[in-house]
């Protein structure tokens, strides 16, 4: 039955491959633990689709009087428990990917174990599923690792999930019992978003439901698990949505030849396309492409092609070619998802290697918001993840990278975390959305610019810029919030108005132009520094509104901290460090701030400073806790 | 709206991995064993780079008793596509006078495991390409397609890496190696047909010819040349066979076959009712053997 194409074999075996190459491949996955006969369903599906040679049969044979769990009778289990420390012990520990194919369809079975020890394996086998398979023990029902298995096939992605309530021989075949298991699954399945269940009593021992509809259980009107997976719809075509691909490697044989080289992850790209280089936002147009046949015009998700474009843009490993007219978005900052895979536990603010698409970046994630207990669904508040554990975190990259959510793209969606020392793979996750405003913003054409060179020194760049009397203190907070920043590692510039006035400005006076100018110099000289990725302090009086408006106009919204020195004037004079007030009253100093000419305190600092109540240490701890709280710097270094 | 055929889409993850390996690895390697599906792998290895070479060495490990049509065909594709070709012989064990009779497993762990090992600490590769598949043996359906190496050429079934999606993660420390398996989602039929749609040259010894065989112990071994001892009064006789893998001569049973063209050949394949191993001597020594060599650097 299920080689029918036997007979074409014989009499025709090139039409007998012509229909091989025009089958479609369906890859599901099978979740259940040792109890539930999985290794026993998948060995009976390889047993019953002729997949097991003679060979194999007879060392089954002689393995399932060894070592078998069925008293000598064949134990099709053994067919599938591949490692030695398996078969002895009676139980899956890794995915295994099995073959079979009927005259319908090919399939790839990824065998996963279900003990929640194994978490990690069951999500590398869901991370390529098409359908998933969940074993259920009649004679148990919904248990709570039904309710595991269900929700992290849920979660990688996979949506048309098949309920197979096995060992209904032991049930009596009952068609309560079956019903009872589908009402509470199906109430269960809803309520983690899986709507797409077909539920089969199954005996993967007796072989009821497999591969032929059972006599036994004549109530089931639906369809065997073999006709199931051979009929079920796939996924829509990924070519239907915008093209993109990750640039993984860059062709250049020779000087004339400069291609570039990945898997198409959606879409279609045909010559003479807009493509838009992520993230460096420079655009081309599709000048030649090739796949495994060589020169072609079009070329679909799922090829692997080469592309050459018309202009010469900088392109590089880890880059994404996209469709210029609906591009991904470029963040650096995300919530994800993430499933922890190693002994050694996640350690927030800790930095680890991010690989996504063909791009490796550093990476921390903070904060983790919370596990999700997978058992019960709960939301728990923890300070690290450990092996097998999810959560909700905050992710943070060295670098900005093109991206798409999970749900829409497990290629550009799907990430590894890996130990820089070990090199080991130690977690997995999935992008949800991007923090801040990085999203939807498309760089233009700057091969170095602002992000870029901040990203090179890890911080973000910003202007803080202290206003005040004369004598409030200004200087020396902007001091000691500088020196902290340094010993932190970051880059800083502090511009101070007494040294500036040596320098840039010594051509200006104190007349109300000249003051002008001065606060119009410093300020373009903060944007440029900001420009230059750097954390610029400017200790200026600036006492009018305007003017501070100006300098905050010249930089992008958040990136302007307004710091207000705040101390009365009868301190600030009583201070006096340079004798200035004292000259000011004299008459010596013409327009000096607060005694003939106006302050114009801020209306809504970004931050203020009562130094009437604060030493300049406590001062400067109020900064840079508000330096902590706009994301410019990503640890506490009060 | 156009599909990919099930081909297409083999095809294409396999490049995929060549050229993650080449992206991230510093020497990669090619082992060539001169069986179909090293002429595979060397197919989609040229595609993969196209229209450049692939860029890196072929390395084939020469036992000393490959048969000669497999050296001329080996020596015959690296000129034709001008790749650069390494053979390696353990000269240790050639100088020991190690020979497939040697007792136990002596001959395949000197002449193949161990020799491969020399080779790649010798030239120093920190990946190998290799053409295993996971429906060829129950072990290696659990294998990785990136799988690591300790500085010993270890293997450690339980401590894999995680493999999700198609990322794979190459970065190892200094003595660290992978293997990697670009058809590792192939099956035998898939290899077959993709020979046979893309034209792919194969060893002629996979086709049926009249060749001198002797019988031992059920299985018909070809008389390759005159270094194969011949017990009182056996006779080779010519007969129609073929081989469905390739290896050391003495030690890989000929099937008796009339099929001389690759569409009768793959006719047989799909009627056949023995795995593709059961011609291969040095596998079956055990029942976890396979696992155990892995283990012990074997690829």
């Amino acid at each position: 039955m299920i080689r029918a194409g036997q007979e074409l074999i014989r009499t025709d075996v090139e039409a007998y491959l012509r229909l091989q190459q025009n089958k479609s491949l369906l890859r599901f996955i099978t979740c259940g633990s040792v109890d539930d006969g999985k290794s026993s369903l998948i060995g009976r599906l390889l047993y019953e689709c002729k997949m097991i040679f003679e060979d194999q049969l007879a060392a089954l044979e002689i393995d399932s009087k060894r070592s078998g769990t069925r008293d000598g009778a064949m134990d099709f289990a053994l067919l599938v428990d591949g490692l030695a420390a398996e078969r002895e012990q009676g139980i899956t520990i890794d995915v295994a990917y099995r073959f079979f194919s009927t005259d319908r369809r090919k399939f790839i079975v990824a065998d996963t174990p279900g003990h929640e020890q194994y978490t990690r394996n069951m999500v590398t086998g869901a991370s390529t599923a098409d359908l998933a398979v969940i074993l259920i023990d009649a004679r148990k029902g919904v248990l709570t690792q039904t309710r595991r298995h269900s929700f992290l096939v849920a979660l990688l992605g996979t949506r048309k999930i098949v309920l197979a309530v096995n060992k209904m021989d032991l049930a009596g075949y009952s068609e309560d019992t079956f019903r009872g298991i589908e009402a509470e699954y199906r109430g269960f399945a809803a309520k983690i978003g899986l709507h797409d269940i077909t539920c089969i009593p199954i005996s993967a021992v007796a072989g009821d439901n497999v591969v032929t509809r059972s006599a036994r259980m004549p109530w089931h009107t639906g369809p065997c698990l073999l006709d199931h997976l051979e009929t079920v719809a796939l996924d829509e075509p990924a070519e239907t949505r915008p093209f993109r691909m990750p640039v993984q490697w860059v062709n250049r044989p020779s000087p004339d030849f400069r291609g570039f080289s990945g898997l198409i992850a959606s879409g279609v790209v045909r010559a003479g396309d807009l493509l838009r280089v992520l993230p460096s936002g420079r655009s081309s147009r599709v000048a030649g492409l090739l796949n495994g046949g060589g020169a072609t015009d079009v070329a679909l998700a799922g090829e692997s092609v080469t592309i050459l474009l018309a202009d010469e843009v900088d392109v590089s490993r880890g880059d994404v070619l996209a469709a210029a007219a609906a591009p991904p978005a470029v963040a650096n900052q995300f919530e994800a998802t993430v499933i922890w895979m190693h002994e050694r536990a996640l350690v927030q603010g800790r930095a680890y290697l991010l690989k996504l698409g063909a791009k490796t970046v550093s990476a921390t994630v903070a904060p983790i918001k919370y596990r999700i207990d997978v058992n019960t669904l709960e939301h728990l508040p923890v300070n690290e993840l450990a092996l097998n554990d999810i959560g909700v975190c905050g992710i943070e990259l060295s670098s900005a990278i093109a991206f798409e959510p999970y749900r829409d793209s497990r290629e550009l969606g799907g990430f590894i975390l890996i130990d820089r020392l070990t090199n080991d793979t130690v977690g997995a996750g999935l992008l949800h959305q991007a923090l801040r405003r990085a999203q939807n913003v498309h760089w233009q054409a700057l091969d170095v610019n602002k992000r870029a060179r901040a990203d090179l020194s890890h911080q973000k760049p910003c202007v803080l810029w202290f206003t005040g009397l004369s004598g409030a203190g200004k200087s020396t907070i902007a001091n000691l919030v500088e020196r902290r920043l340094h010993a932190d590692g970051r880059q800083t510039y502090l511009l101070d108005g007494d040294n500036v006035r040596h320098g840039l400005n010594k051509d200006l006076g104190f007349t109300g132009e000249d003051r002008a100018e001065n606060i119009r110099r410093v300020a373009e000289v903060a944007r440029l520094m900001v420009d230059a990725g750097l954390i610029v302090l400017v200790s200026f009086i600036s006492p009018f509104r305007a003017e501070r408006r100006l300098a905050r106009s010249l930089v992008e919204p958040g990136e302007f901290f307004e710091v207000f020195v705040d101390a009365p004037l009868a301190t600030a004079e009583s201070r006096d460090a340079k004798g200035l007030y004292k000259k000011a009253r004299q008459g010596e100093l013409p327009n000096f701030t607060g005694i003939d000419s106006p302050y114009e305190p801020p209306e809504n600092p970004e931050v203020h400073l009562d130094t009437a109540r604060l030493s300049p240490e406590a001062a400067a701890g109020v900064v840079i806790g508000r330096l902590r709280e706009a994301g410019i710097i990503d640890v506490d270094l009060n | 709206m156009i599909r990919l055929t099930h081909l297409q889409r083999l095809e294409a993850e396999s490049i995929h991995i060549f050229r993650e390996v080449v992206a991230e690895c510093e020497k990669p390697v090619l082992l060539y064993s001169i069986g179909k599906d090293s002429s595979v792998m060397l197919h989609l290895a040229r595609k993969a780079f196209a229209p450049g070479k692939p860029p890196f060495p072929l390395l084939q490990i020469a036992s000393g008793w490959d048969f000669r049509e497999m050296l001329e065909f080996r020596d015959a594709t690296a000129r034709r596509y001008g790749l650069d070709l390494i053979v390696h012989t353990n000269e240790e064990g050639l100088t020991a006078g190690v020979t497939p009779w040697s007792p136990g497993t002596a001959y395949s762990d000197l002449m193949l495991t161990q020799a491969l090992r020399q080779a790649l600490d010798l030239h120093g590769f920190d990946a190998a390409f290799g053409g295993g598949r996971r429906d060829e043996e129950k072990s290696r359906a659990k294998e990785r397609i990136f799988s690591f190496r300790s500085p010993q050429h270890r293997w450690d079934p339980k401590n894999q890496r995680p493999e999700l999606w198609q990322l794979y993660n190459a970065r190892k420390n200094r003595g660290e190696s992978i293997r990697v398996f670009p058809l590792s989602n192939w099956t035998e039929l898939d290899v077959w047909q993709y020979i046979h749609v893309e034209a792919v040259p194969i060893v002629p010894l996979y086709l049926a010819a009249p060749r001198p065989v002797v019988q031992r112990e059920g299985r018909l071994i070809m008389v390759d040349d005159a270094r194969l001892p011949l017990a009182p009064g056996e006779q080779p006789e010519t007969l129609s066979v073929r081989f469905r893998t390739l290896g050391c001569y003495p030690l890989t049973g000929a099937t008796l076959s009339t099929a001389a063209t690759l569409p009768d050949v793959i006719r047989e394949m799909l009627l056949a009712t023995g795995s593709e191993r059961e011609g291969r001597l040095v596998d079956q020594d055990g029942a976890a053997s396979m696992e155990r060599k892995k283990q012990e650097g074997y690829f």
